[in-house]
Order: C-alpha cells, then structure tokens, then sequence
C-alpha cells in the first residue's frame, strides 16, 4: 500500500474541503473495495478521508419512499423492516451479493461507487484504458468470458459488479450528491456511464462531489419481483448474468414493468423499448420472450462471453415469470423454479 | 499524535487511537496505512487471527467490531478509533456465564464436539463468523447457515461439521 495522508472529517462540508486541497484524493467509508484496490496498487491516493464520521447513516421515511443515509451498511439496509415490506426486491439484490462480513462494512454509496472486476484492471502489470487511459484493453481477444454484452466500446468491455444497483436502476432510485457547487439530485440511470472512450470514469460524479444518499421512490413492486442472479457458484461470486424484474399486473395484464440486467454492462443495464412492450400484454411467457429478444438483439458478446446472450435471454424470461407468478427468486435455497 | 477532525495528518506520522480488544482498553499509535488485521498479529500478538488471502475473499481474517463480524483485512486501523474488538482470544471472555469450565465460548465447544475443522487454519474466522452469525439472528435453517457463513472458505472441507456446530448452537439457544 503506498503511504498517504489522512483526514477524519466531521461534516460533509469538511469532506468536500479536504478533497479539494490535495492531490489524488479519496474518500473512504466501509474501504471494502478501495483498500482491496490499495494492496493491488490500483488505487494510490495521496489523502484519504474517512466519512465514516459524517451524520448519513439513517434511513429516513422520505416523499412517501425511503431516503438512504450513504453510510447505511449493506447489511443494515437489507434487514431493514421498511425495505423487507415494500422494497424486497432491494432486499433480494443486496443479500445476493457478496459474504455477510463484507455487507456488514460496506456502505450504500461505496456499493455505487465500487470499481469493476475486471482481472485486467487489477493486474497492473497489463496495459487498462481504466486504470491507465491509452494503455489499450487486454481484455477484447483475451480472457473476457466475465465481461460486457451491451454498451461496451473499443476502449473497455468491464462490467459493473454490483447487485444492489441493478435493484436500485430497476426502482428508478435517486443519488443525492454534495460537492464544491452545493448539492444536486442524479436519477439513477445518469448516475453510471457507459465506458465510450473515456472509460477511466465510471460515473457522472464531479471531483470532490460525494453521495449523500439514495432515494427511493413510492413504489418498490414489492408484489411482483424477482432477483435471479447466475453465477459460477451459488454464494459469495459476481453475477455472470443477474436480472431485476418489477411488475404491476392489471389481472392478467402488465400494467407497468421494470426490468434491468447486471453483470453485463458497463453500469446496469435497462432497455426501455423492451419495458414498454411489455406494457398492457397479457403476463405470458409468450410476452416476456418477445421482451427478451427484443433485449438480446443488441448484445455484442466478445470471444469467451457468447453464452451470455442466451443466459440473458433465459434469465429474462424467468425473471419475468417469477416476478408475475409473486414467487421470487430465493436467495437461501438457490434453485431456480 | 492526537487526531485533530478535518486536519490531515501527514504521510510519515502516526496516529494515536484506542481499541478496546478482548476487554482490555489499548491506547496504540498506528500509521494509517496498517490494517486491523496487521496491527493484531505484528504488534499486538494476538496471531489467533489469520492472514489467508489478505483480500476480504477467504475471511479467514474475521473479527468482531463492536459486536459485527467484518474481514480484518479490509479495514484501516486508525478508521475504528474507540471501537470494541474481539478476536479468537476473546470469545471465551465473551461469552459471560456461557462460557465452559475449559473458558470455551460454546461454539468453540461445539467445534470441538463436531470435529469441525482439519489444518485449523480458517477456524478462527469461522469462529468469530459463527458468533457474528448468532448475534445477527437471521439465519435459522441449515440453507440459511451455508450462506450466512458464505464468506468463510475452509479448503480442508470442513464444512458439513461446521455446520452442524452452528446448528447444535442455534438450537441450544433456541431451547
């Protein structure tokens, strides 16, 4: 790890300061990922400044949703008895992820902010357009069979690890954020990028801005959900494909539909015309196919990764499925009905 | 030094902090950069916890703050300034009445009992893990078991006995 200064901030204001005197700034809450990343020399900032201090670990009733202090561990915002009521499926997403300790330390903004698996982007002895912008990417022709199927570009084809954010970008949360401007509302789906060919930033973050909470909105389509996450193995592994599914039936019918993929994307992926063809359709698997192809034709898989179009397919289908039968995905016993 | 709020404090100094570990209150200078984990095995001696992947994947690290089990590894000292660590050491101390003549905390007599463990290398993350577990109070049922102890590889395969230590544990507090 190399050497850096520290800063233990009081208030959000005293955060944004510290980040804009010093070079190679960090902020740092539960530090799950970005110590991880400092062993690897990945990250080396010259200061760090631990928020773990900053009044932002609440969850608050908010606008007639929830309102999610950023440091509400993953852990605490799961077992939360609001978002077991009326956000399972946030429940669902976060719980499918990673292991009890490291929930239990990971904070709700720093799960945004995680950066990718991406074996290349760790290994600093390959070039990364990530880690180091015009290295080139390793990854295109090389061991991708983890990597992106939908919005890659030539510079970058990492995806975005998490679980809980593909819940988020299905609930159409909100990311509060505070920095040198003042504060400002990011609606979830502008929050991540798309890596183009800037894919060293992951996010429409300004320098210096830091989340302060994510808001969640009235409904949590708590009826008819579905988390269905695949992967290698059943626990404790990133998704190769995972789907979050929000349903409001009308009798037989969609009446409104969420749908949003993790594992597969450069940051959670949603394809609105896919959502909007569902729309007013009877709640067949005849409609979730037809919503299901309509996703998959845009997947550009690369040399390893081609098994993922039709595990999205699939996992779509059956998210979908799930979601309008009321019967979710569970997370203890992993079989999938 | 002491730790002024919102001032840095320089690369090459070390901060003054105070961990209360396994009860007893320790008042330790620490450069920020020293995980938990480094700072209980290469200066407070206390090598009951292990280093295993050094990268919150094996938790073999597992320690309990302020009662919550997390990877020891992943955590800089000077962040937890005034927080309760336990660690294997501890967990006989821990468990008040609860603990056996022998000082065992009763999953550790239940390791025993079960034979839950081979090389004995992850077992002190299991241990703090299976605590951490029980103070959660989620998991109930065997399938809920395996995943809440998820984040703790045990390469012998132990797994089926550690199990079953939890789950005689967790009856043993449910009757």
């Amino acid at each position: 790890m190399n050497r850096f200064d520290y800063v233990r901030a009081g208030t959000v204001a005293e955060a944004v300061q510290a980040y804009g005197t010093a070079d190679r700034a960090r902020f740092i809450a539960g530090g799950t990922n970005l110590v991880d990343l400092m062993k690897y020399d990945v990250e080396r900032p010259g200061r760090l400044i631990d928020i773990t201090r900053l009044p932002l670990d609440a969850i608050e009733d908010h606008a007639g949703g929830l309102r999610i202090g950023a440091l509400v561990t993953n852990a605490a915002l799961a077992y939360d008895a609001r978002v077991g009521e009326r956000y399972s499926l946030l429940r669902d997403a976060i719980l499918a992820g990673a292991s009890a300790q490291l929930r239990n330390a990971a904070s709700t903004g720093g799960n945004l902010l995680q950066r990718t698996r991406c074996y290349y982007f760790y290994d600093t002895a390959t070039p990364c357009n990530k880690r180091e912008p015009g290295t080139g990417c390793p990854a295109i022709g090389g061991l991708n069979r983890i990597h992106a199927i939908f919005g890659a570009s030539e510079a970058c084809i990492a995806t975005h690890p998490s679980d809980m954010c593909v819940a988020l970008a299905a609930l159409e949360a909100t990311v509060r954020v505070s920095g040198p401007a003042g504060e400002r509302m990011i609606a979830f789906a502008d929050f991540h990028r798309l890596p183009g060919s800037t894919p060293e930033k992951d996010t429409n973050l300004e320098p210096g801005e830091i989340v302060v909470s994510v808001d969640l909105p009235e409904t949590g389509y708590a009826r008819n959900y579905t988390y269905l996450k695949l992967r290698d193995r059943l626990s404790y592994a990133f998704a190769l494909v995972s789907v979050a599914a929000g349903l409001e039936l009308d009798g037989d019918r969609v009446k409104t539909a969420r749908l949003a993929l993790g594992g597969v994307a450069h940051k959670p992926w949603r394809n609105r015309e896919a959502e909007a063809l569902l729309q007013g359709k009877p709640a067949t698997r005849e409609t979730f196919q037809a919503a299901a192809d309509l996703v998959v034709a845009e997947a550009k898989p690369q040399s390893e990764n081609g098994f993922k179009v039709e595990l999205a397919r699939r996992a779509i289908v059956r998210g979908l499925e799930q979601a309008a039968a009321g019967t979710p995905q569970s997370i203890t016993d992993k079989r999938i009905q | 030094m002491r730790l002024e709020s919102a001032s840095p404090v320089a690369a090459d100094a070390k901060i003054g902090i105070r961990l209360t570990i396994n009860g007893e209150v320790r008042d330790i200078q620490v450069a920020p950069w020293t995980t938990l984990l480094d700072l209980l095995r290469e200066r407070l001696d206390l090598t009951g916890t292990k280093k295993g992947c050094d990268h919150g994947q094996c938790g073999a690290c597992t320690v309990l703050v302020d009662g919550t089990r997390v990877n020891a590894c992943l955590i800089l000292a000077v962040m937890k300034d005034g927080a309760e660590i336990t660690t294997v050491e501890g967990l006989g101390g821990l468990a008040n009445g609860g603990a056996g003549s022998n000082g065992l905390h009763p999953i550790q007599a239940a390791f025993v009992e079960h034979d839950a463990f081979q090389c004995g290398y992850c077992t002190p993350g299991q241990l703090c893990s299976s605590v951490g577990m029980l103070n959660e109070g989620h998991a109930r049922t065997r399938d809920e078991i395996r995943e809440a102890m998820s984040g703790n590889l045990c390469r012998c395969g132990a797994y089926t006995n550690i199990v079953d230590a939890i789950e005689d544990v967790l009856q043993g507090e449910a009757r």
